[in-house]
């Protein structure tokens, strides 16, 4: 599961991936033609609109792409970077650069590919970016109240918009599409082109048909979560799975023999948890499945991962979530922690046993609710799941 | 020779989405720019005044921030890339040429003039704004970061509300 950094790609490597990644970056960016300030500028008067088309093109792919990345579970975007929000800050800070951009008719990573292939105007940029930094840094403190104002933390678009984040793509999807329309017009007027902005050739029909695909794509690609929880809401269907299940005999037999084999995930509530809990258990929550740390110990090989909570359908909607996300060896407890409570710890001694079997079962649950309260009390748990990995800091 | 055409805008953004995806998937952080210029005015910093910089906020941040030094930092190592990208790019298509552009109502001093001020200000400015068109804008659309997006919005919509002053720089 993604991101590959710090796990898969050490921070070493990390610095040579930077590079690759930036080569790749610069040669797209001169490829386009952001080296020269003319066709950057060009948005803004209406001429050449070069740079919207491939910052819009770019936007949605990498939104789609990362929607898909998060709805294949192939990334935890708890520890992607995602850019907090100060209001106030980006506001301001956004109209500042947009003054330097008409100005300037650069913005840094552009400045850096035009000085590279020799425009002295981008190296003089470059050199004015300096400055700007520097009066920050120096005048740190007259601007702290407004860089620190109005923190939002790592607010999502569609989350302050109260919209899916489907819904969201699919609308901005077709603001690009649009625009990419109308911007057409606009530079043909300007530049006094008489020709119609969109002809059904191949290429037009082409470029068209794949920005549908695109935006249908957003409907297609939900949010893993939503997804699975609403395929566990269907009471037949979870009934009905076929799960790996344990008595609550074998699971006490277990916890007296002291199977380090075992290992028991506690999905009730936290307060729960921590007023009481099973030796040696872990608790663990539905949002922790689908992160990318806390999930390894559901990984971790030849251990039976018995999954409990209050009730047996509880259960039953956990491991089956865990299976469809690949974890294959998630174990039910049959009843529930209830039954457990209610055969074993609270076992009635005045039972009446008739058959052998029945006997049996008698002296080892009469055995066993006096030893394991003794355990609970004695052996302390492990506690939440454990959970060191932070968002990667990025930004600017 | 002739300079080569320039590619296909659609062409280049798909391929800037992808490269996009592949580094928040690898790295977990997006694209940037103005944060290297920060590092290397920082490391610079710490390097002529040391003891200055001790005292100051902004650096004492920076390094609370970031481990190690300033310059051992992953957009600069990207930057550094991205220049490289840029001169291979240039010399394939012909484009390596020592020259000053201006617009054609536009002189030389304006031009350095401009190109001074607005540096200026967009290093300014993205500083306020934590990050620039690629860190802040572009790699904040790409997460939906509604951060990202309003300063996106700002940098464009600002643009757009100065451009009609700016024009003789221009056309």
């Amino acid at each position: 599961m993604g991101p590959l950094v710090p796990d898969v790609v050490g921070n070493e490597l990390n610095f040579i991936v930077a590079l690759i990644i930036g080569i790749f970056f610069g040669v797209i960016l001169e490829q386009a033609g952001f080296s020269t300030s003319k066709k950057l500028v060009g948005l803004f008067y209406g001429y050449d609109f070069t740079v919207l088309r491939v910052f819009f093109t770019a936007g949605i792919v990498a939104m789609i792409g990362v929607i898909a990345l998060e709805h294949f579970g192939l990334l935890d975007i708890n520890l992607t970077y995602i850019n907090p929000t100060f209001l106030w800050s980006a506001l301001i800070g956004g109209l500042i650069m947009g003054l330097g951009f008409v100005v300037g008719g650069f913005c840094p990573g552009t400045s850096i590919c035009a000085a590279a292939i020799g425009k002295i105007d981008a190296m003089i940029f470059i050199a004015g970016s300096f400055i700007g930094v520097l009066i920050f840094a120096e005048g740190y403190p007259l601007f702290e109240g407004l860089y620190k104002a109005e923190n939002w933390g790592n607010i999502r678009v569609f989350d302050s918009l109260g919209m899916q984040q489907t819904v969201f793509a699919f609308f901005l999807t077709a603001i690009a599409l649009f625009a990419f329309w109308m911007i057409s017009i606009i530079e043909n007027k300007v530049n006094g082109i008489k020709k119609p902005a969109f002809r059904f050739t191949p290429y037009y029909v082409t470029l068209g048909a794949i920005g549908f695909i695109l935006s249908l794509s957003a409907f297609v690609l939900t949010e893993r979560k939503d997804s699975l929880q609403n395929l566990v809401s269907d009471k037949e269907f979870v009934n009905n799975y076929d799960l790996k299940t344990m008595s609550v005999d074998e699971f006490a037999y277990r916890i007296i023999k002291g199977d380090n084999k075992l290992q028991i995930i506690d999905f009730r509530p936290l307060e729960e948890y921590k007023k009481q809990s099973l030796p040696g258990s872990t608790a663990f929550t539905f949002d922790n499945l689908f992160e990318k740390e806390p999930s390894k110990i559901l990984r971790i090989r030849h251990k039976t991962n018995v999954f409990v909570a209050n009730n047996e359908y509880e259960e039953r909607q956990f491991a089956i979530i865990a299976n469809r996300l690949g974890f294959s060896n998630a174990t039910i407890l049959t009843g529930g922690l209830e039954s457990f409570d209610k055969e074993i710890l609270g076992f009635d001694k005045n039972s009446v046993a008739t058959t052998k079997q029945e006997s049996d079962t008698y002296r080892f649950r009469t055995k066993a609710s006096s030893i394991i309260p003794v355990l609970i009390k004695e052996n302390k748990s492990a506690g939440p799941v454990k959970k060191t990995q932070k968002r990667v800091v990025g930004g600017c | 020779m002739e300079e080569k055409k320039y590619m296909n805008p659609y062409l280049a953004g798909v391929l800037l989405g992808l490269l996009l995806i592949a580094t928040i998937y690898i790295t977990g952080r997006g694209l940037g720019a103005s944060g290297a210029v920060k590092s290397f005015t920082v490391g610079i910093m710490e390097t002529v005044a040391p003891e200055h910089t001790s005292n100051q906020t902004f650096y004492k941040e920076y390094s609370g921030d970031h481990a190690g030094s300033p310059l051992m930092n992953w957009l600069v190592f990207e930057v550094v890339g991205v220049f490289i990208g840029a001169f291979l790019s240039g010399l394939i298509s012909n484009r390596l040429n020592l020259k000053l552009e201006y617009g054609p109502r536009s002189k030389p001093k304006i031009r350095i003039v401009g190109a001074l001020l607005g540096g200026l200000l967009f290093g300014f400015g993205a500083q306020l704004g934590r990050g620039c068109t690629s860190g802040s804008a572009l790699s904040g659309m790409a997460v939906l970061s509604t951060g990202g997006l309003i300063t996106m919005m700002a940098i464009f919509g600002g643009a757009y509300l100065f451009a009609y002053f700016f024009r003789k720089f221009w056309i």
